[in-house]
């Protein structure tokens, strides 16, 4: 090699500051953190042991029943219970369960965490012009690199799975809930502020309402985002459909990986489907006011 | 004007946009121009010494073109733009000294808003829509569905309470934004451009029922309007923005015979007089006999004195003039309050109709007198 890029700086001191920095962080307030996040992986672990000890006739029957009340279609139905059947019949349904509860967790997460964080983006240009270029990193950042930080705080396990799943799956539903606030017509908000209504009021009478539309898309979006994060979570200890892809890799059986992919596949499509049918149904209601 | 006649008044308010107001209004102080100010601070003057008052129970129409300053100084009037310098006072308070919480009890009782594309919610039927504003006044439900239900039997959409706005065509859209208005029974009415969105009839049918209710509710209403026959049509007194300064305030008469300047001149030169002046401002008073008194002879000594005579039985009228002195045609009537246009078809038929006021018939207009009305008016604009 003829030219080297030139060494301009030491990089050696920085690093060793900041992975000093994080150690200890990690050895003082690591505990702390764990603890503070025990509520999450009791939600977690409760979400997956419900899931798996429901029975699979009645799960399957549930999500039928929430595929047709969004849909209306009874084909739609009919293809999302061929698709779990399917799952149940090549011997994954308490993995396809406990994905389901990572999915399901992290989603509830990412929205509770999310759409107040929106509302605040939408009222400040400020702390939009400060957001953007953040969640513009969290979603190109490769996902392993925030796994490292997780790992090392929390160790290997749920924990830090879902947390890195609800990092990756945040954004859409933060960006799309601050621009369905920002794009509801100026004139309706103008005009309930001149009768008299609270920030407040406003919020919950008029942004939100004529938002929804947007933010479904938003939570659609998170939805798939934290499904696709479960097989690199199942790294690092979540366990689901993705270690089932992950064994495949380890144990070269393209078979395995091929069933539990496929099985990832059907959970998004059956997901995707309630998720944007019940966005659809709130963009009709606002345009013909059912 | 006596101080208790005063509803609103707007003190030297002063409006700058952008980062610099206060380098804005330390120039326009010293005397600089718009374009100066926009040279040296980078901002925009928006309003400028804006002076005038208003009416308890008067139309007061503003009116100017686009990027006059007309929207932003109707959202004065509740705040929903705060001005840079100045006050406005409403019934004597000066609502710039009003803190958050008397903000909100003002704009939920003292004032409210008709805009120019409805501002209604998709979401809520036409009543929810209609009692917004007493729900957010905290009345209670059953009885704010009353109010609102009340409302819409007087914009005339009984019946219509359970549709949504879409499904309503852009007039009966706007009377809802009406009724919404009326529900919240704020003395003072402001509507920015409220009929500017909609096809010319529905606009003049909306005009009409305007006036219908503001003679019942006599409440005091600041009209927004681009449109100098609207603002003629309904304006007790009507104020013309310019770049965001008031170039004239008066009557509609005085506007239009008395501009000040010359841009209110260009403005109102192309003004259809025939629809801005009434039978009222061209006709002739002349003395109005009985049947019996007529066959009395008075008729001719009342003629050398008077171009005509009407000689009345019921509504049967005759016009006797000096030579016709014994006219036996029926001649048509017009309402004092009608515009000359109104008489053009009437006046086509007959030389001289009679003019009526308060139903009692009160002189003449001839076609020579409605000429010259509207000449005389060519001539001093």
């Amino acid at each position: 090699m003829a030219d080297n890029f030139p060494e301009l700086i030491d990089t050696r001191g920085l690093r060793f500051a900041i992975d000093d920095g994080f150690s200890w962080v990690v050895a003082n307030y690591g505990d702390t953190l764990e603890r503070l996040l025990g509520p999450l992986l009791k939600l977690l672990g409760a979400m997956e042991a419900f899931l798996q000890w429901l029975p699979w006739y009645v799960t399957i029957a549930g999500i039928a029943l929430l595929t047709y009340s969004a849909s209306r279609n009874l084909r739609m139905t009919g293809s999302a219970v061929v698709m779990l059947f399917f799952i149940g019949a090549v011997g994954l349904w308490n993995d396809a369960m406990a994905t389901v509860a990572l999915m399901l967790a992290a989603t509830v997460v990412a929205v509770v965490v999310g759409i107040p964080l929106g509302i605040l983006m939408a009222r400040s240009d400020r702390l939009r012009s400060i957001a953007l270029p953040l969640l513009n990193i969290m979603q190109t950042l490769p996902i392993f690199v925030y796994l490292i930080p997780f790992v090392m705080l929390f160790g290997p396990g749920k924990i830090p799975a879902i947390l890195a799943t609800v990092f990756f799956a945040i954004p859409p539903v933060i960006r799309l809930t601050d621009l369905g606030i920002r794009q509801v017509d100026g004139e309706v908000v103008e005009a309930i502020v001149a009768f008299g209504a609270t920030p407040s009021q406003k919020l919950v009478k008029v942004q939100i309402p004529l938002a929804l539309p947007t933010i479904m898309a938003g939570i659609n979006q998170t939805t798939m985002m934290a499904l696709s994060m479960v097989v690199i979570a199942s790294m690092i200890g979540a366990g689901g459909l993705g270690y089932q892809v992950l064994q495949g890799i380890q144990r070269l059986e393209v078979s395995r990986g091929l069933v539990a992919g496929i099985a990832i596949v059907f959970l998004a499509v059956i997901f995707d489907r309630i998720a944007q049918s019940y966005g659809r149904r709130a963009q009709k209601h606002l345009e013909h006011g059912e | 004007m006596t101080v208790s006649d005063v509803k609103i008044q707007v003190d030297k308010v002063y409006k700058i946009f952008g980062s610099r107001p206060d380098d804005a209004m330390a120039a326009l102080h010293a005397g600089a121009g718009k374009a100066e100010v926009l040279q040296k601070t980078g901002c925009i003057v928006g309003l400028k010494g804006i002076d005038f008052s208003i009416r308890r129970g008067e139309t007061f129409v503003i009116m100017g073109l686009s990027g006059s300053g007309k929207s932003t100084l109707i959202r004065h009037f509740n705040r929903l733009i705060e001005p840079t310098a100045g006050r406005i006072l409403v019934d004597g308070r000066n609502i710039m000294d009003m803190n958050a919480k008397e903000l909100l009890a003002f704009r939920r009782s003292g004032i409210s808003m008709v805009f120019q594309r409805f501002g209604l919610l998709p979401h809520q039927t036409v009543l929810e829509n209609t009692i917004c504003g007493p729900i957010l006044q905290g009345v209670d439900r059953c009885e704010a569905m009353k109010r609102g239900m009340e409302q819409l039997e007087l914009v005339g959409l009984k019946g219509f309470e359970n549709r949504f706005p879409r499904q309503l065509s852009g007039g009966m859209q706007q009377r809802v934004g009406l009724a919404r208005a009326l529900a919240t029974q704020a003395d003072v009415l402001l509507m920015d451009e409220a009929f500017s969105a909609l096809d010319p009839l529905i606009k003049s049918d909306m005009q009409e029922q305007l006036k219908e209710i503001q003679a019942r509710l006599k409440k005091t209403i600041i009209f927004i309007t681009h449109d100098l026959d609207e603002a003629l049509h309904l304006g007790d007194r009507i104020a013309i923005l310019k770049d965001g300064e008031l170039r004239q305030v008066g009557t509609g008469e005085e506007i239009l015979f008395r501009p000040s300047d010359d841009y209110v001149e260009r403005f109102v030169r192309k003004v259809d007089l025939s629809r801005a002046l009434c039978a009222n401002d061209a006709f002739a008073k002349v003395p109005v006999l009985t049947q019996a008194e007529a066959a009395g002879g008075q008729t001719a000594a009342l003629l050398l004195q008077h171009p005509a005579v009407i000689v009345a039985h019921g509504t049967e009228m005759r016009v006797l003039t000096s030579c016709e002195p014994h006219s036996t045609k029926r001649v048509a009537y017009i309402d004092a309050a009608a515009t000359l246009g109104q008489s053009f078809p009437l006046l086509a038929g007959e030389k001289t109709v009679v003019v009526m006021d308060n139903g009692a018939p009160a002189g003449i207009l001839t076609r020579e007198m409605a000429f010259k009305a509207l000449s005389r008016s060519t001539h001093a604009a």
